[in-house]
């Protein structure tokens, strides 16, 4: 049993150089590693991470990008759009100026021509009254030369005019 | 990295076949040796017991091979004759005896004036011994190597590791990641320092074991001894009322029961630095007995064939001890962070380890 049984030299040596063991290699050995590990670690998933946030907010910056290009491009539909409307509006509305103009130039032809028509028709009568008057003075004229056709007809109306 | 591991496996691989030859070369000088004693007195036969045991023991001189040996400082007190320095080779020349001390098989009594032991006396035995020389030497190994690698990380902050400590780092971070954040918890932080020290301890000692001509260090028992009482008390001191309460009244347990399992709890909290002290103690002890009673068995049969088969045996089992040594600092600073992890858990789940 002498392999079973502890020494107590050997204890004592123990307890001395694993108690020195620790202690150094605690203060100048695990704590100076173990930080330096820590540190790189922390470094390590740092740079990690902001990869991960760069990718993220490239990601984000795209979607933004996409999303100003879509709206740019809605924009400009838009613009096309209206300015379509517009056109086609304005277009529309000169028809419809030029048909309304159109019809009051007619209509205001219309009325010159009546009153034309108008004046023409009064001219006319004027002229044809001048006409029939000046025809029948120089009718008159041609039957008062003649004496006795003129006693003729007097004499005739007044046999066809009873007095009372 | 691969290339790297495969070169320093090639290397201690190489260094244990090297361990074999010198092992053989050893044993064949002590069979010279006992040969040449065996016809100058009485037949004295080759006890495969005695050379294994003469190998896992401690000693106070460390014998390399025969007639290579490192004397060592023997350190003695009495309460009777105060503190005693002197060489082991004094005693190796005195035949075991200087200065009226006697050095009976490696165990250190005071001769009373007819020679025989003196009882009365106690000797403390504080010699720098053949397992406290490489302790010590592990210490200066694990600090050059460890404040070497923490140098290598100061220099190369913020970049990857390089030369040794790229060899370190990884070690560091599975202790770290696997064993002992896994197991203890949170509060991991406060035990790591400790747990690290115990597992390159541990694996240090190991390794140094399986060098030839090394000490069995890590297959004494003092030695797992301490390092299981340490985590038995780094347990105990830091834990907290569910693991004191968990002891003394575990839940859903019937009040007749009680009485039961405060024997079971009782027995676990000690079943644990028991198990602890036996399994690394047995593991490596069992290893160097393996090897050597193989290496025994050339001197028994002396034969070339079963050299070659031995040989061929021996480098396999060199082989399985490099990984239990690695197994068992592992296992070691596992079951530590498991222990100590049960007794600061926060939130009380159903945890019936052991």
């Amino acid at each position: 049993m002498e392999l079973l049984t502890p020494a107590i030299g050997l204890l004592f040596w123990m307890a001395l150089v694993f108690g020195i063991l620790v202690f150094f290699l605690k203060k100048f050995a695990w704590l100076p590693i173990l930080s330096s590990l820590k540190e790189r670690e922390d470094s390590i998933e740092s740079a990690l991470r902001m990869a991960e946030e760069t990718r993220a907010e490239m990601a984000k910056l795209k979607s933004d990008n996409d999303k100003i290009l879509a709206e740019a491009r809605a924009e400009r539909d838009k613009m096309i759009r209206d300015a379509k409307g517009i056109t086609d509006k304005m277009i529309a509305d000169a028809k419809d100026k030029a048909v309304l103009e159109g019809n009051k130039i007619i209509a205001d032809a219309r009325e010159a021509i009546q009153q034309e028509k108008v004046a023409m028709v009064s001219q006319m009568k004027k002229d044809m009254a001048s006409f029939s008057i000046e025809i029948a003075e120089k009718v008159i004229r041609r039957e008062l030369l003649d004496k006795t056709s003129q006693e003729a007809l007097v004499s005739s109306l007044i046999s066809e005019a009873k007095l009372n | 990295m691969l290339r790297k591991i495969t070169t320093k496996l090639l290397l201690v691989t190489s260094l244990s076949l090297f361990s074999i030859n010198f092992l053989l070369a050893q044993e064949g000088h002590e069979a010279q040796h006992e040969n040449h004693e065996a016809s100058a007195h009485e037949e004295e036969k080759f006890d495969i017991g005695k050379m294994i045991m003469h190998h896992i023991s401690d000693s106070h001189e460390w014998e390399f091979a025969h007639g290579l040996t490192l004397p060592l400082p023997v350190i003695l007190y009495t309460k009777q004759y105060g503190i005693e320095v002197f060489s082991s080779k004094r005693f190796a020349e005195g035949k075991g005896v200087y200065n009226g001390y006697i050095n009976n098989h490696e165990h250190i009594h005071r001769l009373n004036p007819q020679g025989g032991i003196d009882e009365e006396v106690h000797v403390w035995d504080l010699s720098i011994t053949k397992n406290v020389a490489s302790m010590l030497l592990s210490a200066v190994i694990l600090i050059v190597l460890m404040s070497t690698v923490a140098k290598s990380f100061a220099k190369n902050r913020g970049k990857a590791p390089k030369g040794i400590q790229s060899f370190i780092e990884p070690i560091i971070f599975f202790i770290r990641d696997e064993v002992v954040i896994p197991n203890v918890g949170p509060k991991y932080e406060k035990y790591l320092p400790y747990l690290l020290t115990l597992f390159f301890f541990i694996l240090i000692n190991n390794l140094l074991g399986l060098i030839p001509g090394g000490a069995n260090l890590t297959g004494n028992i003092t030695i797992t001894l301490f390092l299981a009482v340490l985590t038995f008390f780094i347990t105990h001191i830091n834990a907290n009322k569910h693991y004191w309460l968990h002891l003394v009244k575990p839940e859903g347990v019937p009040t007749l029961m009680l009485p039961l399992m405060w024997v079971v709890e009782i027995a676990g909290v000690f079943m644990k630095p028991m198990s602890l002290t036996i399994r690394l103690f047995a593991n490596i002890t069992a290893g160097h007995i393996i090897i050597l009673s193989l290496l025994g068995l050339i001197f028994i049969f002396q034969s070339f064939a079963v050299g070659g088969v031995v040989t061929l045996f021996t480098l396999f089992m060199n082989a399985i001890e490099l990984l239990v040594a690695f197994l068992q600092a592992f296992i070691f600073t596992l079951l530590s962070s498991m222990y100590i992890g049960s007794a600061i858990e926060e939130h009380h789940e159903a945890d019936h380890g052991h």
